[in-house]
C-alpha cells in the first residue's frame, strides 16, 4: 500500500530523512517509532504531498507522490501532529467544509459525518466552536477529520501526544477500531504506545531506520533483558573509586553492560544491563555485598528508546544493519 | 471550479463571522458618508453663489459630488485592503490548517482564487455600503448612472490587484500583524509613487508614476474607462497571484 524507497530529505542546514526505505501492507497497522527529531514528522509530510523528498521515491496505493499527488491525496487521511482546525467554525460545520475539499458532496458526505462523529464520539460537541475544544475533543475532531472521506490510508503523526491518561485510553481504542477499513501509519516516541497499537514497527533515529520487524518479535528480543539501577556505598568510611565497583560489576555472569550514573557522598548509583534472558538482580546483591560494599538500592528500570536503539544495533547486527 | 467556491465561501463566513467585518463596514460608511457630506455641501454653496452672482454656471452633480467621494473612497480603500487580506494566509500557516488544505485533492491555483475572490467580495461589500449614501442623489436630481458604475469598476479592479499584492504578503509569514503592516507600506508606496511626476518630467519619472496604482484610477472617478488602465491593474492582479502561487511551492520546498 505504501512503498518508500531510498527516501531523503535534506533542509537548508540538515539532513532531517536520510535514505530510508519500507513497505506497508495493505491493513496494517505501522508504528513509527523514534525519539523527537527523528524525523518521523518529515517523513509522514513527504507522503502526504506536503514536501517534496530531497531523492528517492515515495508511493502511496501505487500512485507516486510527486508524479500523481492528486491521486495520492485523494486516497490519504492525515492528522498532523496539532489537528488542523478552524476555531471560529462549529464542529458538524469544519466537518463539512473538510468533506467538501475531499471531494465528497451531498447525501454522502451527510451520511460519512455521521458516521464519522458517532465513530470519533464528538456527537456530544457537534455544535461547538472548534476553538472551545478540550485537548482531547480535538484530537478526536482531527481524527473525524481524517477518516471523513473513508480513505485508504490514515497517518497520524504522535495522535496519543498531550492527551492526559484517559484519553490517551480512548484514542487508541478509536484508532485500534479503525484498523479494519484503513492501512494506518502512526509516529510516536513512546515505545508502550507502539506494543498496544501496532503489528509492525519502523524504528527510526536521527533520520536513519534503525529497524523493521513485527511487534512481537521486537517485544519478545526486548523482554529479555532489563536492566537495574544500583546504589553502593563502602561499608566502612573507606574511599572507593568507581572504576573498581564498575569492573566488579562486569564480571557479575549475565551483566552485558554497566554504565555509571553518578556518585554522591561515597554513594555509587550504576546501570546495569542484562544480556538477553537472563535476570541478574540476585547475582548482582550476592556479589556486592560479598564484596563487602553496601548495597542502599536495587530496583529494575524499563529501557528508554535510547537504550532501545543500542540494543537493536548491538546485540543483533543483522537487524539493525536491515536498513538497506 | 468547484473547488475555489469551497474556498470562497470558508473566506467569506470567517470574515462574516468576525465582528471586525462589521466594524469596517459601519466605519467606512460612516467616512464615505462624511466626504459626500462635505462634497454636497461645497456643491450647494457654490450653486448659491453662481446663482447670486447671475452668471449661471452649468453645475454638474457628477462632477462636483460624485468624483471627488469617488476619488476620496479610492484612497481610504488603501487602509482597508490589509485588514482585509492580511489574515488569508498567515492565519493557515499560524494554526497549522494550511496542512488540511495542502494534502487535500485541491490545486494550489484554487486555493489562492477562492482567497482572492473572496477577499474582493469583502472589500466590494464594504465600498457597496459606504456608497449607498450616493444613491440619495438620485433621489433629488437626476445624476448620470454611467460614471457611478465605471468608478466603482475603477474601485474593484484597484482593491483587486492590491489584494492579489496583500495575499502574496501573506504567504511569506505566519503573522497576521506582519502581513497587514507590510502590505499598508507597499498600499502606501503605490500610491504616493506619482507625486514623483509633479516634480520631475524625466521619463523615469513616468515609469514610476506609471505604477502608481492611484493614476489608473483618475480616469475612472471622471467615468471613462480606458484600456491602457484596465490593463495595468489586470496585470498587477496576474502578477500578484502569479507571485502567490511560486510562494505556496516555495514554501512547501523549505517548509
Ligand atoms: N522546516 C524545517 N527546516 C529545517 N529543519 C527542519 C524543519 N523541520 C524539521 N527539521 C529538522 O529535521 C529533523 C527531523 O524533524 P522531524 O521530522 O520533525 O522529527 P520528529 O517528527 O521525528 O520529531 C529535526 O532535526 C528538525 O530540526
Ligand atoms: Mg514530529
Amino acid at each position: 500500500m505504501i512503498k518508500v524507497e531510498g527516501l531523503t530529505k535534506r533542509y537548508a542546514r540538515n539532513v532531517a530523512v536520510d535514505d530510508i526505505s519500507f513497505e506497508v501492507q495493505k491493513g496494517q497497522i505501522v508504528g513509527f517509532l523514534g525519539p523527537n527529531g527523528a524525523g518521523k514528522t518529515t517523513t509522514m509530510r513527504v507522503l502526504t504531498c506536503f514536501l517534496p523528498p530531497t531523492a528517492g521515491t515515495a508511493s502511496v496505493a501505487g500512485f507516486d507522490v510527486i508524479q500523481k499527488p492528486m491521486e495520492v491525496k485523494k486516497r490519504i487521511g492525515y492528522l498532523p501532529e496539532t489537528p488542523p482546525l478552524y476555531p471560529e467554525m462549529e464542529v458538524n460545520e469544519y466537518l463539512t467544509f473538510v468533506g467538501r475539499l475531499k471531494g465528497l458532496s451531498g447525501k454522502n458526505l451527510a451520511s460519512r459525518i455521521d458516521e464519522v462523529t458517532e465513530r470519533c464520539a464528538i456527537g456530544d460537541v457537534r455544535n461547538k466552536l472548534n476553538g472551545r475544544l478540550s485537548k482531547g475533543y480535538r484530537q478526536r475532531v482531527g481524527l473525524a477529520q481524517a477518516t471523513i472521506h473513508n480513505p485508504d490510508v490514515l497517518i497520524l503523526d504522535e495522535p496519543t501526544s498531550g492527551l492526559d491518561p484517559n484519553q490517551i485510553i480512548h484514542t487508541r481504542d478509536l484508532i485500534k477500531g479503525l484498523a479494519g477499513d484503513h492501512t494506518i501509519i502512526l509516529s510516536t516516541h513512546i515505545l508502550p504506545e507502539v506494543e498496544a497499537m501496532c503489528e509492525q514497527v519502523l524504528i527510526i533515529n536521527k533520520g536513519k531506520l534503525v529497524a523493521t520487524d513485527s511487534v512481537a518479535n521486537l517485544t519478545r528480543r526486548l523482554r529479555g533483558s532489563e536492566a537495574v539501577l544500583v546504589e553502593i556505598e563502602a561499608r566502612d568510611a573507606a574511599p572507593l573509586e568507581t572504576p573498581v565497583i564498575q569492573q566488579k560489576l562486569e564480571q557479575v555472569a549475565g551483566v552485558s553492560r554497566v554504565v555509571f550514573r553518578h556518585e554522591k557522598d561515597g554513594r555509587h548509583v550504576f546501570e546495569v544491563e542484562s544480556l538477553q534472558g537472563r535476570s541478574v538482580r540476585a547475582d548482582v546483591a550476592r556479589a556486592v555485598v560479598e564484596t563487602g560494599w553496601n548495597l542502599n538500592e536495587l530496583h529494575a528500570v524499563g529501557l528508554s528508546l535510547e537504550e532501545v536503539f543500542l540494543q537493536l544495533t548491538s546485540s543483533d547486527p543483522a537487524q539493525g544493519a536491515e536498513k538497506k | 471550479m468547484k473547488n475555489i467556491w469551497i474556498i470562497l465561501r470558508k473566506e467569506l463566513r470567517s470574515y462574516f463571522v468576525s465582528p471586525i467585518a462589521y466594524g469596517l463596514m459601519a466605519f467606512f460608511a460612516l467616512i464615505a458618508g462624511y466626504f459626500f457630506y462635505v462634497a454636497t455641501a461645497i456643491f450647494v454653496s457654490r450653486g448659491m453663489e453662481s446663482a447670486m452672482s447671475g452668471r449661471g454656471m452649468p453645475m454638474n452633480v457628477n462632477e462636483w459630488v460624485i468624483r471627488p467621494v469617488l476619488s476620496n473612497v479610492s484612497v481610504i480603500g488603501l487602509f482597508l485592503i490589509p485588514m482585509i487580506s492580511m489574515r488569508l494566509f498567515a492565519e493557515e500557516k499560524r494554526s497549522g490548517t494550511m496542512e488540511l488544505l495542502v494534502t487535500s485533492p485541491i490545486r494550489d491555483i484554487e486555493i489562492i482564487l477562492g482567497k482572492w475572490f473572496a477577499a474582493v467580495i469583502m472589500y466590494a461589500c464594504i465600498l457597496g455600503l459606504a456608497l449607498l449614501n450616493i444613491l440619495i442623489l438620485f433621489g433629488f436630481g437626476k445624476p448620470d448612472w454611467r460614471p457611478l458604475l465605471v468608478g466603482f469598476l475603477g474601485l474593484l479592479l484597484q482593491g483587486g490587484c492590491l489584494l492579489a499584492i496583500g495575499t502574496f504578503i501573506s504567504t511569506t509569514t505566519r503573522s497576521q500583524i506582519v502581513a497587514g503592516v507590510a502590505t499598508f507600506a507597499v498600499c502606501l508606496l503605490l500610491w504616493v509613487l506619482d507625486w514623483v511626476s509633479a516634480y520631475e518630467t524625466a521619463p523615469w519619472a513616468k515609469v514610476v508614476a506609471y505604477m502608481s496604482v492611484l493614476t489608473h484610477f483618475e480616469p475612472f472617478s471622471k467615468g471613462v474607462i480606458d484600456t491602457k488602465d484596465v490593463v495595468f491593474y489586470v496585470t498587477m492582479i496576474f502578477l500578484g497571484l502569479f507571485l502567490t502561487a511560486r510562494s505556496m511551492e516555495s514554501l512547501r520546498w523549505r517548509a
